[in-house]
């Protein structure tokens, strides 16, 4: 009896977790997939233990260019974004003018719009500037730019909202320039808001797979890959990918996750 | 977007968690003019460039003579009848869209209440472990998770073989090509979305309301109604509109785990656009289900009585 009432008061906590558990099941197939040795093309179980495909995680070379090509559109696109994004977000919080609620609009609405209407709206620009022949990595990066910009702007805005000048103020009291009391005060306490910012750039970037694919041409990102590969049967080393992204992210979590700890106890 | 219209300023309550720093009050140093102008300029003028001059190419698109090519070019006619061909030809994948992804989003709703609610209410110090655990599953490739969707779902399946056994599918049911996998995809690779918008209104909820609701005798459940639903509205409000737009707009896990019936608009735009080079008509279906969302929200948001939250 004692396990029911123990259920009863923690009823919505175990149903949380179980859709908590819920969201890890694809994870799980995908880490169990990346050990898989297929019996055919077409993979419905998993069929034999193997470590091939970690250890020959290009043995599509498709796969690999692809994956290459995501990566060098991601950091590139990310640079930019990340720096017209902080450069605005400056504007908006630390500077004063006409057409303040405008802007804001015209920042959230990429991030409001279906990706489908953001991606022809692009392609039909393209099209109509005699572009369409020329679709491939540039506009596939300008379409990356566009969409991380609107995420950048409003995570470094928040951070530095959420900023009191106290400690600006007391620098300038101590007679540092204007210059010296940004890269030394300033930008250090903004700089988590800009990394989280960046981060957030590359794996919105990374992961696009709807309006990269109207403005890619034939160039292939990793998505497209992936889109490609599900109609003719998908290699195991796709769930390698998988699997090393999630690790790769989780492992940024925590070590952003530890700084902070560290940071506060440091001030405690 | 945050109007302040109706928003009283932050006011720090004893006990209260502080308002998070809005976009206003404006700080006291903010500088007018000059300097501001050009920190914003650049990224004005990508979005000037990228975002608004193509949505005016995608409105002239879709008024081009339809009988244009990329070979003829493309003739300003205002063609106002590609809308009705679209409309006639497409409304089947159109009306599935907004369904799937209105089914979508109710069901992100249920579970996202309740994922959210334990992580606000009952994780104690686990909080931040169950945060991180909510978005780290969609770190991993869209695509790769909805594939695996369609490992998971597949005929010979553990999921479908044990249904079968319940007798829930008959010997011979499936679940991919069925509505049913398309909206359990949409569930799964949106639910996030719903989560933390939800979690960040729940977090704010001082417990002790509820505390006082039960105090005067009312019944948790007239407590939850009264008191802590009430007050997540706007998070159930932003949560929606955050899940619903893109699930009307993807295509993804309608290609992937459904069949040609289960098709939604996306994957016509998508088709139309690379397949078929017929821009006109890919333009006006592409505009036909932005007004829609568009319309379906400025309701959604009007009756919900929460503008001020836009």
């Amino acid at each position: 009896m004692n396990g029911l009432r123990w259920l009863r008061e923690h009823l919505v906590l175990v149903l949380g977790l179980l859709v908590l558990a819920y969201t890890f099941v694809p994870i799980a197939v995908v880490v169990l997939m990346s050990f898989n040795a297929p019996a055919s093309r077409n993979v419905y179980a998993f069929d034999a233990f193997t470590l091939d495909n970690w250890a020959n995680p290009c043995a599509d070379p498709g796969m690999c260019d692809a994956l290459t090509r995501s990566v060098q559109i991601g950091l590139l696109a990310t640079l930019v974004a990340t720096v017209l994004g902080t450069l605005a977000a400056f504007a908006l919080v630390r500077h004063d003018f006409a057409g303040r609620s405008a802007t804001n609009l015209l920042v959230f609405l990429p991030m409001a719009a279906p990706e489908i209407v953001l991606g022809s709206s692009l392609l039909a620009l393209f099209v109509a500037t005699g572009f369409s022949g020329r679709l491939g990595f540039w506009t596939i990066f300008v379409a990356h730019v566009m969409f991380c910009l609107s995420f950048v702007v409003v995570a470094v805005r928040a951070r530095l909202a959420g900023m009191d000048d106290h400690l600006e103020q007391a620098a300038m009291d101590l007679y540092a320039t204007p210059l010296q009391t940004f890269w030394r005060v300033t930008f250090p306490l903004v700089f988590p808001g800009i990394l989280g910012a960046a981060l957030l750039s590359f794996s919105l970037s990374f992961d696009d797979f709807i309006i990269t694919n109207l403005n890619a041409g034939t160039t292939t990102t990793f998505p497209m890959y992936v889109w490609g590969v599900a109609q003719r049967g998908v290699p195991m080393q796709v769930n390698v990918v998988g699997t090393v992204m999630f690790l790769v992210s989780v492992a940024i979590v925590v070590v952003g996750e530890l700084g902070n700890r560290r940071r506060l106890a440091a001030r405690a | 977007m945050t109007s302040t219209a109706g928003v009283a300023p932050p006011v720090d309550v004893p006990g209260l968690p502080a308002e998070p720093p809005g976009e206003l009050p404006p700080p006291t140093g903010r500088r007018r003019g000059g300097i501001g102008y050009l920190l914003l300029l650049p990224g004005l003028l990508w979005l000037a460039l990228f975002f608004v001059v193509p949505f005016y190419s995608l409105v002239a698109t879709s008024l081009y003579d339809p009988a244009g090519s990329d070979f003829r070019g493309y003739e300003m006619t205002w063609a106002v009848g590609n809308y009705v061909d679209a409309l006639q030809e497409y409304w089947r994948p159109l009306l599935r869209s907004l369904w799937y992804g209105g089914l979508a989003t109710v069901f992100c709703l249920v579970l996202g209440y309740v994922l959210a609610y334990a992580i606000a209410f009952k994780a104690g110090r686990w909080k931040n472990l169950m945060l991180v655990l909510v978005v780290a599953p969609f770190f991993t490739s869209f695509l790769v998770r909805t594939l695996s969707w369609k490992l998971i779902l597949a005929d010979d399946g553990w999921v479908v073989n044990t249904l079968q056994v319940l007798q829930v599918l008959g010997d011979d049911g499936r679940l991919l090509a069925t509505p049913v996998a398309v909206v359990a995809g949409l569930t799964y690779n949106f639910l996030p979305f719903m989560v933390l918008p939800l979690y960040a209104s729940l977090e704010k909820i001082d417990p002790r309301l509820v505390e006082a609701s039960s105090d005067l005798y009312a019944h948790p459940a007239v407590g939850f109604f009264k008191v802590t639903w009430p007050l997540s509205l706007p998070g159930v409000v932003s949560g929606t509109l955050l899940t619903f737009i893109p699930a009307a707009g993807d295509y993804i896990n309608a290609e992937l785990l459904g069949s040609p019936n289960q098709r939604m608009v996306g994957g016509v735009i998508q088709s139309l656009f690379t397949d078929a080079n017929d821009y006109p008509a890919a333009a006006a279906l592409s505009m036909v289900l932005m007004v829609l969302i568009v319309v379906m929200v400025l309701v959604y948001v009007r009756r919900a009585g929460t503008e001020e939250l836009l």
